[in-house]
Formats: C-alpha cells, sequence, structure tokens
C-alpha cells in the first residue's frame, strides 16, 4: 500500500514538473537580455516594451478579445437552450440528432470544422453575396464550435437538479417562466458562467479554425503568434505567454470560486 | 420549449450539419485552379481515388494513427498514476491538485507548444540536460523529429486524460478495496481487480479524448516535427493552403470523419452513460 | 361554496406507458380532515396527491377542489400547497425568502408578506432563524420551514408527502402530535401520504388504504384496523392470523384478541398447539404457536409485569381461545 502510494505521488509530481516546466522556463526567458532562448545573458524588460509597442499584435489582441466577448455569450446562450432541452425534453422529433449535433463539434477534428465552415461561407457568398469574411464569419465559427462546452456543462448541472424545487416553485404560484427566472436560473448560473468562460478562452486561443475562415484583412491574436513562431522563436511571444498564463491563472480562480458557491 | 429547442437546432443545423455535407459535396467535385472558388461541382471520386492510390497518403493515415496511439497511451501510463494520487489526497486539497492539472488547459495551446520549441531546439536546454547528465553524448536535435510529436501531443492533451481518470478514481469506494482485502486480495491485486475495472470508463473517456483530437493534429506536427513527420491534418492543411486543392482536402476531411466516426461514437455512449449513471 | 366535499374525485386513472398508477379512484374528503393515502411503494398513493397538486394530468376522470373542477389547472393556479418529501427548499434564499416565497407570486405587498412570514415563523418556532439558509438547518428545522412555506398561502388543502419521512424516530413520534395541533388549531383540511401504517392510524381522522393503483378501503382508522374490508388490507395493516371458514370466505383474528393459557380457556373457540417461536418486544411479547387445526398463529399478550420468566417456553404445549366476533369475516 505504502510502495504504491508512494510511486503515485513521485508520478504526480513528475507530471506537475512536466506540465509546469515548459511554462515556467518560456516566463523566465520573457525576462531575457538575449534574442535566443538558450542562453541566459541578464535580465531585461525590452522585450515588455517591444511588444507592447507592436501595434499589430495589440490590434490582432483587441481583435480576439472582442470576438471571443461576442462567441462566448452567443455560445452560453445557445448552449443553455441546448443542454436545457437535452435534460428536459426527452422526447422530440430529431431528439437523436438533435444530442448528435450538440456534441459533435466538441470532437470533430478541427481541420475538418475549419474547411467545412470556410465552405460555407464561399457558398453564401456565391449565393448571397455575404457575409463578408472577418469578424462576423469567426464570431459565427468560434460560437458554434463552443456551444457544445456550455451545453455539458449545463446538462450535468440540471441531470443532478432536483425537479421538486421546480415543482415547489409552481406549487407556490409561479408560472413555468417565473420558476425558470427564479429558481431554475440562478441554480444553474454557475455552470453557465463557467461555461461562458470556457467559451470565451477557446475562442481567444483558437488558430485552425480561425485560419480557415478569417479573410485576408483580419488577424487574430493567435494567427499572429502562429506566423511569428514558425519563423522560429521570439522573445515577445515569451511576454505574451507571461500574461496569458497570468490571466489564466486569474480566470480560473474565478471559475473555481463561481463552482465552489454551488450550494 | 419550442424555441429552446429550436434556437439551438437550426444554428447548428445551418452552421455544423449543413457545411459537414457541403464538405461531401465538394470532396465529389473536381478541382478548378483558375476559377473562383477553384471547385467545378460534379459527382466523381477522382479525389478519394487519389488518397488511395498515393503512397504518400497512405503513409500519412498510418503515421497519424500510429503517433496519436503511442501518445495516447503514454498520457495514459502517465495520466492514471496522477488522477490516482489526486484522487488519494485528503479532499480539501483535491480542488488545488486539479487546478493546477487544468490550469495549462486554459492558457494558450500555441504557446504551450511553443515552450518546447525552445526547449527542444539546437542546443536547447532538453540537449543541454541530455548532454550534462550524460544519458546521450551526442543527442542531436529532437526539434523535427517524432520525438518532439509525440513529447508535444502528451504535453498538450494529459488533462484530458487526468481529469476523466480522476472523475471515475474519486468515486471510488474506499470500502470496497477494504472489502477486497478482508477477501484476501494483495493490493496488487485489489487494484487490478476492483480499481481498475471499475476507472474503465474513465480510462476509455480519456484515451478517446486524447487519441480523437490527436489523429486530426496540425499545429503540433506543423511546429515541432519536420519534413519527415507525416501527420493527416497537416496534408489536409497543405492541400488546401499551399495547394489551393479544395476537392482534394475536402476528401481528406471527409476521410478523417469516417475513420473518427467509430471512436466518437463510444465516446459519445460512454457520456450518455455516465450522465445516465447520475441521473 | 361552504358546503359539501372540500375534494371530490370521479373515476380519476393515470397511465405511465403501460402501468396504470391510479385505476378509477372515486374519492371525497371532507372539510377540516386529516386525511392519509396509505399503501407500499408503487401503490399510486403519490401519484394521485400528485394529481391532487396538479403535478400530473389525469387520463381519465374528474378532480373537484372546493366544488370547482381543477382536473387540468396547473399547479400554479391551485388553491392547495404542497410540503415535500425532500422539503424542496430554495437552497440559494434564506428561511424568510423562501417562506415568503409564494406570497410574493400573488403580489402581496412586501409589508404584509414581512407579517405574514413572521407570523407563520413564529406558529413553527422558527422566528430566529429567518435569515439562516436551509443549508445551516436541522432535519426538524426544515421539514418545519417547508410546513410553513406551504402554509403561509393558507391554502384550502395542505398536501403532505410522506411528511416524516426524513427525520429520526424520535422526532418523528413528536412531530406527529404537534402536526395534529396544528392542522386542528388551523381548521385545515390536510391530505398525507405515508408508507408508514402507525404514522397514518394515529394522525389521520380517515385514512384510504390503496393497493395497486386502487383504493381497497376507507374508513377511520378503528374501522380499518377491527373491520378490515379484504384479506389484503387484513394482512397489510397490522398482523392478521388469517384463518379458513368452513363453507368458504376467511376469518381475520388480530394477535391480541386472542387468549394464550397453558388449559383450555373457557372461550367458545379454542384449539391446541405448541409454542414454536416467541420474539420478546419490551411492551409486548409475540407467540408463534403450530395449531393442529389451522397452521402457525401469531399470538400476542402485553407485558404488563417486570417479572422475568413469566412468559411460555418455546416448545411448549398451549391452548388459544377466542370469542364470537373476535375477528372479521372476510368474504371470498
Amino acid at each position: 500500500m505504502r510502495g504504491r502510494a508512494r510511486f503515485a505521488l513521485s508520478m504526480l509530481a513528475f507530471g506537475y514538473a512536466f506540465l509546469y516546466l515548459p511554462i515556467a522556463l518560456v516566463i523566465v526567458y520573457s525576462f531575457n537580455e538575449s534574442r535566443l532562448v538558450t542562453v541566459w545573458s541578464g535580465f531585461s524588460l525590452k522585450w515588455w516594451r517591444a511588444l507592447f509597442a507592436n501595434e499589430a499584435m495589440l490590434e490582432a489582441a483587441w481583435l480576439s478579445l472582442r470576438i471571443a466577448l461576442v462567441s462566448a455569450t452567443g455560445a452560453a446562450l445557445i448552449g443553455l437552450a441546448a443542454g436545457y432541452a437535452l435534460v428536459r425534453a426527452p422526447r422530440f422529433p430529431g431528439r437523436t440528432l438533435f444530442g448528435s449535433l450538440v456534441i459533435a463539434p466538441m470532437v470533430m477534428p478541427e481541420v475538418v470544422m475549419g474547411i467545412s465552415m470556410l465552405l460555407l461561407f464561399v457558398g453564401s457568398e456565391q449565393l448571397f453575396g455575404g457575409p463578408d469574411r472577418g469578424f462576423l464569419t469567426i464570431a459565427i465559427a468560434h460560437t458554434t464550435f463552443s456551444i457544445a462546452f456550455v451545453a455539458i456543462v449545463v446538462q450535468a448541472r440540471l441531470t443532478d437538479f432536483d425537479r421538486a424545487l421546480e415543482e415547489a416553485a409552481m406549487d407556490l404560484g409561479a408560472t413555468p417562466w417565473v420558476t425558470f427566472r427564479t429558481i431554475t436560473l440562478p441554480l444553474i448560473a454557475p455552470a453557465v458562467g463557467s461555461g461562458w468562460l470556457l467559451a470565451f478562452t477557446l475562442s481567444l486561443d483558437d488558430l485552425i479554425l480561425t485560419q480557415f475562415v478569417a479573410g485576408a484583412q483580419s488577424q487574430t491574436l493567435p494567427m499572429r503568434v502562429y506566423s511569428s513562431v514558425r519563423l522560429g522563436v521570439d522573445p515577445q511571444i515569451n511576454v505574451l505567454a507571461t500574461i496569458v498564463v497570468t490571466i489564466a491563472a486569474c480566470a480560473l480562480i474565478l471559475s473555481g470560486w463561481l463552482t465552489r458557491r454551488k450550494v | 420549449m419550442r424555441f429552446v429547442i429550436g434556437l439551438p437546432f437550426l444554428w447548428l443545423g445551418v452552421f455544423f450539419l449543413l457545411p459537414c455535407l457541403l464538405v461531401l459535396a465538394i470532396a465529389l467535385g473536381t478541382n478548378a485552379p483558375d476559377s473562383v472558388p477553384p471547385v467545378e461541382l460534379g459527382f466523381s471520386f477522382k479525389s478519394f481515388a487519389l488518397l488511395f492510390s498515393d503512397d504518400l497518403y497512405l503513409a500519412a493515415w498510418l503515421s497519424s494513427i500510429r503517433i496519436a496511439a503511442t501518445s495516447t497511451l503514454v498520457a495514459l501510463l502517465l495520466g492514471y498514476p496522477m488522477a490516482y494520487a489526486i484522487a488519494r489526497t485528503a479532499p480539501n486539497r483535491r480542488p488545488l491538485l486539479l487546478m493546477l492539472v487544468v490550469l495549462p488547459f486554459w492558457t494558450s495551446f500555441l504557446i504551450r507548444i511553443y515552450a518546447w520549441m525552445g526547449l527542444l531546439a539546437d542546443n536547447g536546454l532538453i540537449e543541454q540536460f541530455l548532454r550534462w547528465t550524460g544519458l546521450a553524448s551526442n543527442p542531436g536535435t529532437i526539434l523535427g523529429t517524432e520525438w518532439a510529436v509525440h513529447l508535444g501531443i502528451v504535453y498538450a492533451y494529459l488533462p484530458f486524460m487526468v481529469l476523466p481518470l480522476y472523475a471515475t478514481l474519486e468515486k471510488l469506494d474506499d470500502s470496497l478495496l477494504e472489502a477486497a482485502a478482508d477477501l484476501g486480495a494483495r493490493p496488487l491485486a485489489a487494484f487490478l481487480t476492483v480499481t481498475l475495472p471499475l476507472s474503465l470508463p474513465g480510462i476509455v473517456a480519456g484515451c478517446l479524448l486524447v487519441f480523437i483530437p490527436a489523429v486530426g493534429e496540425f499545429v503540433i506536427p506543423d511546429l515541432l516535427g519536420g519534413t519527415g513527420t507525416l501527420m493527416i491534418g497537416k496534408v489536409l492543411w497543405d492541400e488546401f493552403f499551399t495547394n489551393g486543392d479544395w476537392p482534394l482536402a475536402s476528401a481528406v476531411a471527409v476521410c478523417l470523419l469516417v475513420l473518427l466516426v467509430g471512436p466518437i461514437a463510444i465516446f459519445q455512449r460512454n457520456q450518455a452513460r455516465s450522465l445516465e449513471r447520475r441521473a | 361554496m361552504t358546503t359539501g366535499p372540500i375534494v371530490r374525485i370521479e373515476g380519476l386513472t393515470k397511465r405511465f406507458g403501460p402501468i396504470v398508477a391510479v385505476d378509477r379512484v372515486d374519492l371525497e374528503i371532507a372539510r377540516g380532515e386529516l386525511f392519509a393515502l396509505l399503501g407500499g411503494s408503487g401503490c399510486g398513493k403519490t401519484t394521485l396527491l400528485r394529481m391532487l397538486a396538479g403535478f400530473e394530468t389525469p387520463d381519465e376522470g374528474r378532480l373537484f377542489i372546493d366544488g370547482q373542477d381543477m382536473t387540468n389547472v396547473p399547479p400554479y393556479r391551485r388553491p392547495v400547497n404542497m410540503m415535500f418529501q425532500s422539503y424542496a427548499l430554495f437552497p440559494h434564499m434564506d428561511v424568510a425568502a423562501n417562506v415568503g416565497y409564494g406570497l410574493r407570486r400573488d403580489g402581496v405587498k412586501a409589508p404584509e408578506i414581512a407579517d405574514r412570514v413572521a407570523e407563520i415563523l413564529e406558529l413553527v418556532r422558527l422566528q430566529d432563524h429567518a435569515k439562516r439558509k436551509p443549508s445551516q438547518l436541522s432535519g426538524g428545522q426544515r421539514q418545519r420551514v417547508a410546513l410553513a412555506r406551504a402554509l403561509v398561502k393558507r391554502p384550502k388543502i395542505l398536501l403532505l408527502d410522506e411528511p416524516l419521512a426524513a427525520l429520526d424516530r424520535k422526532l418523528r413520534e413528536a412531530t406527529r402530535f404537534e402536526m395534529v395541533r396544528l392542522q386542528e388549531q388551523l381548521g385545515l383540511t390536510f391530505v398525507m401520504v405515508t408508507h408508514d401504517q402507525e404514522e397514518a392510524m394515529s394522525m389521520a381522522t380517515r385514512l384510504a388504504v390503496m393497493n395497486a393503483g386502487r383504493i381497497a378501503q376507507i374508513g377511520t382508522p378503528h374501522e380499518v384496523y377491527e373491520r378490515p374490508a379484504s384479506r389484503f388490507v387484513a394482512d397489510f395493516i397490522g398482523i392478521a392470523n388469517i384463518l379458513d371458514l368452513p363453507g368458504g370466505g376467511w376469518l381475520a383474528l388480530r394477535p391480541e384478541k386472542i387468549t394464550l393459557a397453558a388449559r383450555r380457556p373457557d372461550l367458545p373457540l379454542a384449539v391446541s398447539g405448541k409454542i414454536v417461536d416467541v420474539a420478546y418486544e419490551g411492551d409486548r411479547s409475540l407467540y408463534h404457536v403450530a395449531t393442529n387445526t389451522h397452521g402457525t398463529m401469531i399470538v400476542s399478550t402485553a407485558n404488563t409485569s417486570r417479572a422475568a420468566g413469566e412468559g411460555f417456553a418455546r416448545g411448549q404445549p398451549v391452548w388459544l381461545g377466542w370469542s364470537e366476533g373476535a375477528g372479521q369475516r372476510l368474504e371470498a
């Protein structure tokens, strides 16, 4: 028993080291003086200054943020509806298809989803003359692929939900809509909230889908990072990584706090 | 309720189902480099025929599956003890340990892969480390090899392995192990006959969550692999963006879907069953 | 509308797929009754209660509350309130908000809500807990919040789904009396579902024993115990010796109506036998007696004295006797 526990614990330590050492090194080297990530040549903030003077990068970050806000909100709304329908409507025409449609985008290879959505937008351009590829098409693509993640969290929360609470509300005079507003929604709000955060992060991070559906004009942050990284290591990306890791840690603490508030 | 069902149904129908059918339609068309878009609709299996006749594509398929499978296995071997250790610690420490597993997933995928580029580069820290420990006197560049691709996949998808494993191991009732011990099972036997079978749903879910995206992976082989690393996601990308052959890229997409239909169906059934069990 | 029964049910039927949960039930409940629906699991008692509350729509039949047809009225427009088995307290609201929820739905003004909530919380002795969340209350306190929440709207009927099932035994017995007191004090009609016959017998003014979706017998606790209408009721309520009668039919004989003696008792009906089992239960002892003519019969004696070894021993030959009219004749 002891030996097994020690083995599992040392694997855990190794796993954490494996997960965090590369990130830690990226952060450390964001303060490196040298351009090379293989050599430490002294502390410097010059790459931080360079990143914040990098107009193209900042513009891309701003675009990514706006897309993430719009698509996470859209995905939260549609995912909430989808998760609710999956649990509360056990039978309706096309239920099986509906269930597969909700989950499939989560497991669909991104390259496949990317090419298929681009073909849709190209088709609609041919037929209706729009929409122009850019902000709108990226937001639509991100929404579509994030719906599944929100729906799954909402579905899980609703499966654990005590139906008697809703019956009690109706028994006390609340109409179905009032019941949803005063009982169901407040109780599943943490799930919707963490679903929104997940969708927001996924959108902010997506490269492949975006690369397909973005037009020639729009460049999101991951697209910029990708084109820069392809050419090799760039200390400005280290700076960006440091910022992203910090934000992610804060977001995760926030979402953990939201879920722990569940009653 | 009609609106609640209708909104996601309509959205996913238009933006997910319809595009999937379009891919099939385009895959049956022919390449027309001079028109915009570069496709001539039709009913031709030319692209599929090309996929199956050219050794390059076949090799890409096989190596995608091989790389995804070995990486999944390595992730399982590393992730299982991690999930087990977390599930065995005091309940009040578990959220923090879990958060540490999930945190990298919330940072940028691209940036995590980038982190390895520096480590694996020529004269990078890994190479220096190997030389310093004497494990390998002249390891050569790791970046650009299949080793690096495996490493990247395990690194990127490890949280997906640990989370479902933890979910099943955490629910495991301690008294079951005590009962096994009481009935004469040594720790290893108890693990093999009780813990392992009961965590099977988690193993299946974890493996599929790693394997499915790994097969179609593009970023990792592109950034960490070299010209010799053939993976199907990269082939699709190159056909589409570099060669502009939309029908061929669509045919690759269709084949990729067909290949993954089995694992995806297993995953969905697994998922549905575990939700039912909770209800 | 103040005369006539508060509840009238005519031919009510509810099916779940192939299963008939409630089967052509007719029932009338009078004003001010504490009426119990008693039966084993799956007998249809909960489905019947849920149809009264409006959570299930009947497939056939009609349901009137205070003379008004409520068959297809949704739960939020019925003048009844329910106390749930799980209590179903809203976890995100404190006690006062839980209790005031129904009044807010009716658009009652805030000051009046505050008054009525305070009043009802005092009635259930929870006035000091108004700001607590349900998770900070004990089981008994939660039960009282659920009761207060259902009572505050002054419903025409209070429905109770296994109201005491979640409490431990000691508390359950004390709460029984408290609920009867409350019901008499408020003069309300209570309709209660329970699987616990002791609970139904001790609390209800009348009760309906249900079996397989139908009502097996309706009556006062005394009637149901002493004059069971069928073999099922005789068997289900308490312990009964079912004896075959010459010429068909049975006699249901309660264990405490039988005299146990070493010699033949001076009673019109007597059989001899041998004790095969003794169960000492504190206040009484149950003897299993193998008789020559009626198989194994169960007899109980009250343990009125503390002296040990007073009873009969296993293996001892004994006589059982009972008078005419001690049992209930049951038709085949």
